[in-house]
Formats: C-alpha cells, structure tokens, sequence
C-alpha cells in the first residue's frame, strides 16, 4: 500500500497491487489520454497553460508558486533547444512524498512532463532522481523504457510530430542539489552550487537554455489537471490553494506516512488519519512543510487548515508538505540542534554567511544542549541568523535561519531554561520514554 | 540606463552592473570575489548594497542595473549587511596578521578596518585547513587564510585555460586544492597570487623576505618575450625582492606570466658577473675596468688593421636594449665590419633586404579581442608567449575562429578552430596549401609554384575562415621565424593574407625583436649564421649565450674556440663562457640599467634603472660607449641612454614608423614542396624558462615542471621504427655532437620526428634546431 490514507485521491487512487506503478495499469487508470487528447486534439500551448493557471496549481516542491505562472515564463518561441526539469531530488528532512510518487506512479510524472514539454516547446527532459533512492531511480529507468516502448516518448509522439526524450538523472545525496539551479549545475556534470539569480532558468538554465523546473508531486498532478479541467481540480481545494497534496507526516503519531488530502483540509483531520499522537501524548509543536517551515506551536497548529494561506498566517509555510508531529517529550533544544546540524553539514560552501553561519549556529546550539550555553546565546543566535538571512544566494541560508529564529520565538523559556540551568526543562527519561527506540520503564 | 548611487547620478550601458556603474562613478563598494577579467560569482556578499524598492540587500556585483535604478553604497540596510559578512568572513579566519606575509597588503586586512568589528563574537576553535605544496612557484602553507572567493579557481578556467586549482568539499569545509597529488604548472599561476586577496596563496620565493610597506615600487618593462609587459618592481636596500604586473590594458591587461614574475631571482644570483676578466695564460682573471676596456680596444684595433674589418662579428641578444644594439652596431661599423646580427637563432636569412619595413605583428596586441579568425604558424604558443597566447583564448571563447598550423600538437589550451601538426619540413609546403585553399576559394590566380599542390579538408577550413571573417589575422611564431625556409613561409604568410585580407605578422621571440631591426642591428656583411659558418677573427657578443641562444651551437662554438678574441659583454659569469671567451665584460641586466624595449606592436617602451648594478656591473650602453670612444669611433659622445635613443626613435614617440610585414621579390615557392628529407627530423622548442639567461638562472623558475631537463619525445610509430621502448635511454646525434638523453612516447610529435629542446645545456652538443637527427639505442 503506497499511501496510507487519503480524501478524495487523485494521485494515489488505484495505487493497490504490485503492477499499479506499470504502463499498463497506468493506461488503465485512464492515464496518457490527457497527452493523448492534446496531440490528438492538437491543443495549443496556450490552451494547456490556462488550464493549468486556472487550476491555481502551486508548485509542491516548497516554494508553493503558481506552477502556470512559472510556464509562461518560458519564452515559448526561442528558436533553440528548451529544457523541463523535474526535480525529485527529494532532500528536505521530513519529505518522502516523491520517492512514492515515483515509486507506485511514476508513469504520471512522465506523462505531466510531456504534457509540460508541449506546452513550452521544449523537446528534452531530464528527471533529477535523489542519490539515495537508488531503487526508485532504477524503477523510473524502467518506467521510461515502457513510456518509451508504447511511443509516449521519443520522436513524433502519437504521431503528432512533437518530439519529446526524457532522461533519468540521479545525484549522489546532496541536500543542496534540490534547490533548482544547484540541480542543473549538478546535471552539467559540475559541483551542485546554486547559481546567482538573475538570470533565472526561464532564460538562462540548462546549459545556458531557457528552463523550467518543477517538483515531482506538480509535474505529477498535471494529467489530472487536462483530464479534468483547471477549475475541476481547483475546486478539488479551496481558493487559491487548488487541487489535493500528498503530505508525508513524521514524528510522534502512531501511522506516519503519506498521505493525500484535499488542500484545505483541517490538520485535526490528518492528524486523526495518521493515528492520533502516538501513546496518546499531548501535541507539543509541529513543523509543518519540511524542516526549513517555522516551526509552529501546538494551539496554532490545531487551528490550522493544511493549504498555503492557512499555514502561512500561522507563521509557517505549507512547504513540501512535510508534517514533523512533536509530542510534548521533545527537546526543542536538542531538536534545534539536530535541524542545524544539518543545514551546517549540507551548506553547499559557496557563499561566506551560509559557509560560515550555519556552523556558527550549530555551535552555539549544540552548546546550549550540552550545558555550555551563555547568558547572551541566544540573543548571538538571533543576531546570527539575520546576518544571514536575505543576504545569501540561495535560500538555503534562510531555511536554516527559520527553525531557530521560530523555536527560540515560540519556545523561548525552554532554551533560557537550558541555559541557566545546564539541563533540559522536559527530564531525560521523559525524552527518553518518547523517543521510541526505549521502552518506557528506563 | 540611468542609475543613481549615493545621489551621483551615471549613464551606463545596458547589461552593466551596480559595480560597474559604481567604479564609473568612483564610488567604492567594497569586495573580495569580485575582478573585473574574471566571471561573476557573487560568493563573498561583501558588496552588498541597498537598492530602492529591493527588500533584500543586493550584491552590487551581479545585479544589473535598470534604469531609474536608486543605489545606497552607505545607508543602514547596506553597511549592516556589509559589517554582517565581515564578521562572517573572520570568524575562521586567523588574526593574526603580523606574522602573515600578506599582512599590509592584504584586501581582507584594510577591509576589516572598516567594517570589522573590534572584539570577536565568536568564541569556538576556527577551522583547521591543511597546507599543500602545489610545486615552487605558489605556496599554499596557509590555507585556513582562505575565504574561499574563488579568484583562483575561476583564473584557472578562464584565464589560464586550465582549472588546476577547485573548491573541494562543502560547508565551512570547503578547500581550495589541486587535483590530488597535481601541482600547479600553468605558465601564468603567479597571477593567483595577485588575485587571492588573503594570505593564503602567496608567493614562494618572496614569502617572508619582506613586508610590503619595506619595499619601494618601481616602473619598469619586461625583457623576456615580445609583448613587452609593464612592470613593477619592488625593491628594498637595493635588491629587487619582488615583480608584480603594473597594469596596461592595451599591452599586459592586469597579468604577468610566470617567466615575468619569477625571474627576478636571477638578478642576485651568484652566477652574476661583478668584475671584468680577461684570459691570462688560459685562465680568467678579475681585472679593472680601465684594464679590460683598453685589452679590448687594442685587441679589436690591431685584428681590425691586420685582418681587416670584416674578420670581426658582433652578435647581440634580442633580450638587449634598443640603446644596446644601436651602439653595438655603430661600433662594429665604425671598426669596419658589416657582420652584426641580434637573431642568433634565426636559420634563413634570405628575406632580408627585401623586407617592406620593419617586420611586426601587423596589429596593436589590443585588436586581438575584435578579431573574427586568426591563424598562428609555427609556434609553441603557450610557451612561447603566454600572454599572447591568453588573448587568444579569450579570443576563442568568444567568437573567434583560432587555427593552428604547427610542428607539434601541444594543446594551446584555446578553443581552436582547426589544428594542423605537421613535421618541420612539412610546414611549409602546408602553408602553401592554405594559400591555395584561399586562393581556390576567392577564384584567383593560383599563385606561381602552387599548381600541383592539393589543400586538404583542414587547411581548407583555415582558409575559408580568414576569408569568412570580417578581421582576420595571420601570426608566424618563433618555429616560423627559426626555420630553416624562414623566408618562404614568410612568403606564404604574405600571400595568404593579400588572398584573405588578414593581416599578417611576426609575434617576435624577444622583448626586441622587432627593435633590433629599428636600431638598425642588421647586418650588411655576415648574418647571425654566416657569422660562425665562415669563422671569424673576432667576436663581440652581446648578451648572448651562444651555446643555448644559437641555431647551430655546434656550429658557434667550434667558430668561437678558433677565433682570437672573444668578448662577451654579459651580466652572468657562470655557463660555457669560460671555455671561449677571452674576455668577460659585467653589463647590467635590465633593472640595473636604463633603456628601451619595442614590442611586438612596435610599442616603444623605455624604462629606468631600479637598483644600482651589482659589483663593478655598468649598464652596456655605458660600456659600448666607453668602447666607442677608446676605438675613436665617431658619433659616440652621449651623456645619456636617453640621448642614443633620441636618436634611433624620435622623442616622444609611442609607436616606431615604417612597420610592415611585406616581403617581396622572395617567390611563393623556391624549391620542391612535395620532397622530405629521408631520416628523422628535429623538433626543437625553447623551453620557456630556457629562453633567456635571466630565466635559466632563476631559482624557482628552474625547478617547475617546465624546466625539466630535455627528453627524446616521439610517437609511438617513431619509436617502433628505431626500436626503442618508452623510458628507454637514447643517443641522439647531429653532425659531430651527440646527447644521451631518454626517449619519450609522446603522441604530439609528428611521425618521422624527434622533439629535442634547444636552448638546454644538456643539448647544447647538437646541432641545428629543425634539421636532420640520428637516434640509436644507447
């Protein structure tokens, strides 16, 4: 079972069985008649574009931009070679909802890519696949020889004369080859730096071509999109949040997993699907779009519908939608700590307030965890952070800056508390007890 | 576009940026990753600026200006922004800058003083980075320095044409680091050191040997290859300690090569010359000057009376100043002798007299970036002129079309266009099919003697890209000007660029190649191999070395050792002097005396002495016109080098008159083009720290990758043919001397060739630098 529950599915509907991921069960869903219908109905690119805009569909990836917007961006008459890029280069701690994408459907990521080549004249893909998820890259090969196979790839497609190849292409596991220009560096065969902005991919991408990069989980939801029409699928949502979203829950609920629920959807309500807070403890914080997304206090997060403006108005950002449930045994402290760990461990280098900030803060997180903090820590850590945050050029530096600034905002007593007191306000046998790798009675 | 920055207001182009519109204004904005010949990175976020209506502070480097655009240099929101990066900056960085070697002249030192703050913030342990050794010219002993702006990288990609140094690892991980194990070895590295704005590249045989506010700067002009880079000199108690690009962007933009840079060291070596010697019972002995100018004067006065004037031969080096070789040439006529020459390694002489003027490059070096094809014959380009050789890679990653029509298949690390590798005597009859091609292609006349010849796919090409090409530009190299048909391919050249419209020229081996000819350093008797084919009774050499700067030292030295007197005018006292010379007269090398360099454009640069000369050293023009005036030649009463050169090139002048690369009454084709010599053929390069004796001297230039001593290098065929594997010791022989030396697979070399540098002691035995070679397994 790929997704573990959903309302009113699009993407995981049907998955059931070890041959759903296959062309043939695809094709059974009623997958490839959105392409098939435009090359056959010889839609224009501007009719494909509207439909998507109309869907209000937001890139799913984390930044949440309108994915129609982004397509007509292109310039769709530039005579040379065009790329779309689909990045699965699925690296935010929290998120695994592409790799099940890619895993059980992945048919549908190449049918919306095609969908997406066509509809910006582009003539070549490339699927930027996660290093460490070696299998699926190896089950999306497959995927495409089977695509390819039945002439939904390749030259002249259902013989409508579009020509379209997609490639797969796998990282080695850097966090940072997920943000997009870091993507296409890495598949020009270079070090994954994120390139500065301006020029963006739309004109200045893939080996120097106009370029649009889009998520997994967007490229995926575009066949429904045609096959039901952009406002079917807006209403799917709610306003200006369209469609459903798959949402990889993590943490101290009894089911974690994925799971697809309409935009809108209350969080009591996922919550409740993925088992309720495991041994029945109370919700203390949740992260709720990947571990870069504020993070939010229990009240505020209850009060919250799970869509882009709700998340946002809690301080938040909907992100990848990655939902890290805490329960009331976590240490804020050391969960900052582990957080800017990572963001320290996988700073690309490149530019001095990320290469130097992120270890800055790790330091001095990891120096309040371990009773070494100091009176003026935390107010060096706010510091820190803005001297990093905007002044970067990707926003790798923000997605580390975030989690602190949030934690220390929201759980302010807990890191003063570690400080003046050398040890953690929630007792270790309680963290302990919580943690699931240690039966309760330590 | 208009922009306003701190209330000045600029008229830009379109596609500039805050930093150019900034350095338009005079406005400074501070910066580190930022340079203006390299590619923006915008890593260091040290230019950081506010622009109106941008939530975010903005790098100043990478943003492009749009019109209207509001700029604050020094608001809040900038300075802010500014100081937060400095802090960043330093927290890994060691303070510890007196005892650093960039400390007083060190970007992230001045920078800190404005923007840093006066405490650290930062209590943990900084970032350990471990040192390399990348060969001995850079030294990367103090990495944690590093602030990881990425010059050095992106110098090597772009610059340099080879990435030898890259960032590895990420985080505050990250390193600059060669290839594992690799060694820098690029001929222009040294520029890296200019550019790493930190302490952590710097230069290995200044480190530590003074500190920049010791030493005092001064102006001066290369001596080393034809493009005449400006320099700057710095000097503490009378020693040059260090050289450094001064920049001029139509001559050397901001970059020295390495032969440049590093030479220096030989300035103080103890092989320098400091007294006069003459041969006493068959040994040197140190005497006075007076001692040693009056044996000279007689010597020359009674061989000159006894044997006539024309048993004496003066040879200069092109390295000498344009004073230098006016007066050399001047006294030798005076004494009756029509025998001087400054192209010791020239072969064929047989242009000479039909020359239209003097032979240049046939373009200033700044019109290289405008042109659309050029075609080089007959260089080793890198090597040879590394800063040429520059231009044209910047040349080639833009539009243009360069070719390569040559005698080894170096890779020139340009994007070319085509490259020919054919065997020295192949070279010519390759041109003529160029010439051909273009001849073909225009529907002329093909040119006389070119009838059977047949251009082939690539020389085709060659041709159809100088014609297609709105500018083009035909370049012969040192290999075109020391073949032994010289004057042919010269010829060739010229019909190739009258067919296409190029413009044809010489890139000159030497800061004087093309002064000489001004000063007028030709001879009217002997030329610079007629001069040791017929022996003389006489020699005066000037600067050369002529067992390593001649085409044939064979030949030279076996004319030298039966002569009666030589007399070397020299800085150095050290190499096969002491074997011929009679006497041995210390001249100044090039920082110790004034004088004047015409580059390859014909530039005319004089310079002034830095330092006063070591020892009992005198500048040479003072020598030749003491010289003069002791032998009563008239015309020698001078009270300055500025009056001699008054009087060659008119004052006030920037560019030498009567430059052109016309030859003519030389026919296209003057002998067989189809015939080979049977036999392997010799492919001699000058290895570049080689060339000159100030290069062959300097310490650290001698122990690069390029001063390697000299090996066999053949292909793989060639080594087949004579039996004899890769590794493998050889004897290779030419006329009455031999070498051993190791035979090298190297699939560069044209089949039937054998690639044995010239201008190395451990070759000096052999013979002519492209005839015929024997090799046998030794």
């Amino acid at each position: 079972m790929a997704i573990l529950g959903a309302i009113n599915p699009m993407l995981s509907l049907d998955l059931d069985g070890d041959n759903a991921w296959r062309l043939t069960d695809y094709v059974k869903r009623g997958g490839y008649s959105a392409l098939r219908r435009i090359l056959e109905e010889k839609q224009t690119q501007e009719f494909v574009i509207n439909e998507v805009k109309k869907s209000v569909l937001r890139g799913r990836g984390g930044a949440g931009f309108p994915t129609g917007l982004k397509w007509s961006f292109m310039p769709r008459s530039f005579p040379g070679d065009k790329y779309v890029v689909c990045n699965s280069d699925e690296g935010e701690p929290g998120t695994f909802k592409d790799r099940d994408i890619l895993r059980y459907n992945p048919h549908s990521v190449i049918e919306g890519m095609a969908i997406a080549a066509y509809a910006m004249g582009a003539a070549r893909g490339y699927n930027y696949i996660h290093g460490e998820v070696w299998e699926i890259y190896e089950r999306f090969e497959e995927a495409l020889d089977e695509a390819r196979a039945a002439g939904f790839l390749g030259r002249n497609l259902l013989a409508s004369g579009f020509d379209f190849d997609l490639f797969a292409h796998h990282g080695y596991g850097a966090y940072i080859c997920g943000e997009e220009t870091a993507l296409l560096e890495s598949i020009e065969g270079k070090k994954g730096q994120p390139r500065f902005k301006p020029p963006f991919p739309a004109s200045f991408g893939l080996y120097g071509k106009p370029t649009t990069i889009n998520n997994t989980e967007t490229f995926a939801s575009i066949p429904y999109i045609i096959n039901l029409g952009g406002e079917t699928y807006l209403e799917a949502g709610k306003a200006n949040n369209g469609g459903t979203k798959l949402f990889s829950i993590s943490g101290h609920v009894n089911r974690p997993g994925n799971y697809e629920i309409p935009l809108g959807t209350p969080f009591a309500t996922l919550l409740e699907m993925a088992g309720g807070m495991r041994g029945g403890r109370q919700l203390k914080a949740c992260i709720p779009g990947g571990s870069s997304s504020p993070v939010v206090p229990a009240a505020a997060m209850m009060e919250c519908t799970m869509d882009y403006d709700s998340i946002s108005k809690a301080g938040s950002m909907l992100g990848s939608g990655a939902v890290i449930v805490m329960d009331e045994t976590t240490c804020m402290v050391k969960a900052l700590e582990r957080l800017s760990f990572f963001y320290y461990e996988e700073s690309c280098g490149q530019c001095t307030p990320c290469r130097e900030g992120t270890n800055w803060l790790y330091r001095v997180v990891h120096r309040i965890e371990t009773g070494r903090g100091r009176a003026d820590d935390l107010d060096l850590l706010s510091s820190v952070t803005t001297n990093i945050m905007g002044r970067t050029i990707c926003a790798l530096g923000d997605a580390a800056s975030m989690p602190v600034q949030s934690f220390i905002k929201h759980f302010h007593d807990e890191f003063a508390y570690h400080i003046e007191h050398k040890k953690c306000l929630v007792p270790v046998d309680v963290q302990r007890a919580g943690s699931g790798f240690f039966t309760a009675t330590v | 576009m208009e922009i306003e920055i701190d209330g000045k207001v600029a008229q830009v182009p379109d596609g500039s940026t805050i930093m150019d519109a900034a350095q338009q204004l005079g406005a400074y904005i501070p910066h580190f990753c930022y340079h203006k010949k390299l590619s923006i990175a915008a890593n260091c976020r040290m230019c950081l600026v506010q622009v109106e209506k941008a939530p975010k502070p903005l790098p100043a480097c990478a943003t492009p200006v749009t019109n209207g655009m509001k700029v604050f240099t020094h608001s809040e929101l900038a300075v802010t922004a500014q100081k937060g990066v400095m802090e960043f900056l330093l927290i890994n960085h060691p303070l510890d800058c007196p005892i650093c070697d960039q400390g007083g002249e060190c970007q992230l030192q001045d920078l800190a003083v404005g923007y840093g703050g006066s405490a650290s913030r930062f209590q943990e342990g900084k970032r350990v980075v471990f040192h390399k050794d990348v060969g001995p010219l850079i030294s990367m002993q103090e990495m944690a320095r590093c602030i990881h702006c990425t010059r050095c990288v992106r110098f090597g990609q772009e610059i340099a044409g080879v990435m030898e140094l890259g960032m590895a690892n990420r985080n505050m991980h990250a390193e600059i680091m060669t290839f594992v194990g690799r060694s820098i070895d690029s001929e222009l590295s040294g520029n890296m050191i200019d550019l790493c704005p930190v302490g952590a590249l710097t230069s290995k045989p200044f480190r530590y040997s003074a500190r920049s506010w010791e030493l005092s700067r001064r102006k001066s002009v290369s001596p080393h290859d034809s493009i005449g880079a400006n320099l700057a000199l710095q000097i503490k108690n009378n020693v040059v300690m260090r050289v450094l690009p001064r920049e001029n962007e139509e001559v050397n933009e901001c970059w020295i090569s390495d032969k440049e840079r590093f030479s220096y060291e030989a300035l103080n070596s103890p092989a320098r010359l400091t007294r006069p010697m003459i041969r006493v019972d068959g040994a040197l002995r140190e005497v006075e000057w007076n001692v040693a100018l009056d044996y000279v004067a007689h010597a020359l006065k009674d061989i000159a009376a006894s044997h006539g004037g024309e048993s004496l031969a003066a040879l200069a080096s092109p390295h000498a100043t344009l004073e230098e070789l006016y007066l050399l040439q001047k006294l030798i006529r005076g004494l009756g002798s029509g025998s001087v020459d400054f192209r010791p390694r020239r072969r064929d002489f047989s242009a000479d007299g039909k020359l239209g003027g003097t032979p240049w490059l046939g373009l200033r070096l700044a019109e290289i970036k405008d042109l659309d094809a050029a075609l080089v014959i007959g260089s080793f380009l890198r090597k040879d002129h590394p800063l040429f050789a520059q231009r044209l890679r910047q040349l080639g990653k833009k539009w243009g079309k360069v070719s390569l029509l040559s005698v080894s298949a170096d890779d020139p690390l340009i994007k070319l266009h085509t490259q020919l590798t054919v065997s020295p005597a192949d070279l010519p009859a390759a041109l003529a099919k160029i010439v051909k091609a273009a001849a073909q292609l225009k529907s002329e006349a093909v040119p006389e003697g070119l009838e059977s010849v047949a251009p082939c796919a690539s020389s085709q090409a060659i041709a159809s890209s100088l014609i297609e090409g709105e500018k083009g530009a035909i370049f012969l190299g040192n290999v075109a000007e020391q073949h032994p048909q010289a004057a042919q391919l010269h010829a060739l050249a010229n019909e190739l660029s009258r067919l296409t419209g190029a413009s044809c020229g010489f890139i000159g081996e030497a800061a004087n190649s093309v002064g000489g000819y001004i000063a007028k350093a030709l001879p009217t008797a002997l030329n610079a191999h007629q001069m040791f084919a017929q022996p003389r009774q006489a020699y005066l050499l000037h600067g050369v070395e002529p067992e390593l700067d001649c085409h044939d030292p064979q030949q030279a030295l076996a004319a030298l050792k039966q002569a009666a007197l030589v007399v070397m005018l020299t800085p150095f006292a050290d190499g096969a002097a002491a074997e011929y010379a009679d006497v041995l007269l210390p001249i100044a090398p090039f920082t110790e005396t004034s004088g004047t360099f015409v580059n390859c454009e014909g530039r005319v640069q004089s310079f002034n002495g830095v330092v006063r000369p070591l020892g009992d050293a005198r500048p040479g023009w003072k020598v030749l016109r003491v010289l003069g005036t002791l032998l009563a030649v008239p015309g020698f009463d001078y009270d300055s080098s500025e009056q001699v050169r008054d009087e060659i090139v008119p004052a006030g002048k920037d560019f030498v008159d009567g430059l052109s690369t016309q030859v003519s009454a030389v026919p296209c084709v003057s002998w067989s083009l189809t015939s080979t010599p049977g036999g392997l053929q010799r492919v001699a390069e000058v290895p570049i720290y080689s060339a000159d004796p100030l290069a062959r001297r300097a310490a650290a230039l001698q122990k690069t990758r390029d001063a390697l001593a000299p090996s066999a290098r053949m292909c793989v065929e060639t080594l087949q043919a004579l039996a004899v594997s890769d590794g493998a010791s050889v004897r290779v022989r030419q006329g009455s001397g031999e070498a051993v030396l190791m035979a090298k697979a190297d699939a560069t070399v044209p089949a039937g060739c054998v690639r044995v540098a010239a201008a190395h002691v451990s070759t000096a035995a052999l013979g002519e630098m492209f005839g015929a070679i024997n090799v046998e397994r030794a």
